[in-house]
């Protein structure tokens, strides 16, 4: 009975040991949105969760990709329908809308005015502080070529890599906290 | 901490993060517990509502001990020590 015990508590040990070993303090996040809103609330939860020692690996897709553009970099020798993608989709993170009450651009340039009187930090502004904690952006290799866009047209940012859907698994699997906006 | 004692206590380094919003007293904080040393006491200035709740949270993940809140008119003063 008691040899039984001992040989559960064992195997639960085992358990223990790896699942710490498995798991990181980490945040993982899929940045879905397009929406300046939404990138907003990405950014600043990543730099909280890097000022509380957390390693933050984003992955940004499909809509978010196009805020991650360089207004000031143009590339040559794009298919027609990527220089189309291109004029279509926002060109930076300067660009980019509320996902509700952009009225035309008013609401936005509304909100960018109420930020900016209550000190709110503006997103150019945190995603310098994310690349000075260490925040990793990943970019999404395959929403890129879908859009036609190219690495060189990307911002300048600390750690920033393209790479695929593995890479997230791999950063979430073994994240604490993996969020999707 | 007693209030008496808060108002006794001299800090190693104070962060003025009044006026910022969330999460800048938080990144405020974090930027400057890298300049003090272990042991020594580091005061946060905040006039952001959160930070009262925010902070005491960090310094519990940190293992910073955090010694407590004074309210002034405008803003707080929060203390705590490096661990």
């Amino acid at each position: 009975m008691s040899n039984d015990l001992e040989n559960q508590i064992l195997e639960l040990q085992k358990k223990i040991g790896k699942i710490e070993k498995g798991t990181k303090d980490q945040l993982s996040m899929v940045v879905f949105s397009g929406d300046l809103d939404k990138i907003l609330a990405a950014m600043i939860i990543s730099t909280g969760a890097a000022a509380y020692d957390m390693k933050v690996k984003l992955f940004f897709t499909f809509w978010a990709t196009a805020a991650l553009r360089d207004p000031k970099k143009s590339v040559s020798g794009k298919t027609f329908l990527g220089k189309m993608f291109g004029m279509m989709l926002p060109k930076g993170m300067n660009k980019i809308k509320l996902s509700k009450m952009h009225m035309m651009g008013m609401g936005t340039k509304m909100i960018k005015g109420l930020m900016k009187k209550k000190n709110v930090a503006a997103l150019q502004q945190l995603f310098k502080t994310a690349g000075e904690l260490g925040v990793h952006i990943n970019i999404c290799e395959m929403s890129m070529d879908l859009m036609g866009f190219k690495r060189e047209e990307m911002i300048d940012y600390p750690n920033l890599q393209v790479c695929g859907v593995a890479t997230f698994i791999a950063d979430a699997s073994e994240s604490k906290v993996q969020l999707f906006i | 901490m007693t209030t008496e004692e808060l108002k006794n206590l001299k800090a190693a380094q104070v962060v003025d993060a009044r006026g910022t919003a969330c999460p800048g007293p938080l990144l405020a904080a974090k930027k400057a517990i890298g300049e003090i040393e272990s042991g020594e006491i580091m005061e946060v200035l905040s006039s952001d509502e959160g930070t009262k709740h925010d902070i005491p949270r960090w310094c519990e993940k940190m293992e910073h001990e955090f010694l407590g809140i004074l309210e002034e008119d405008s803003y707080s003063r929060l203390f705590l020590k490096k661990a």
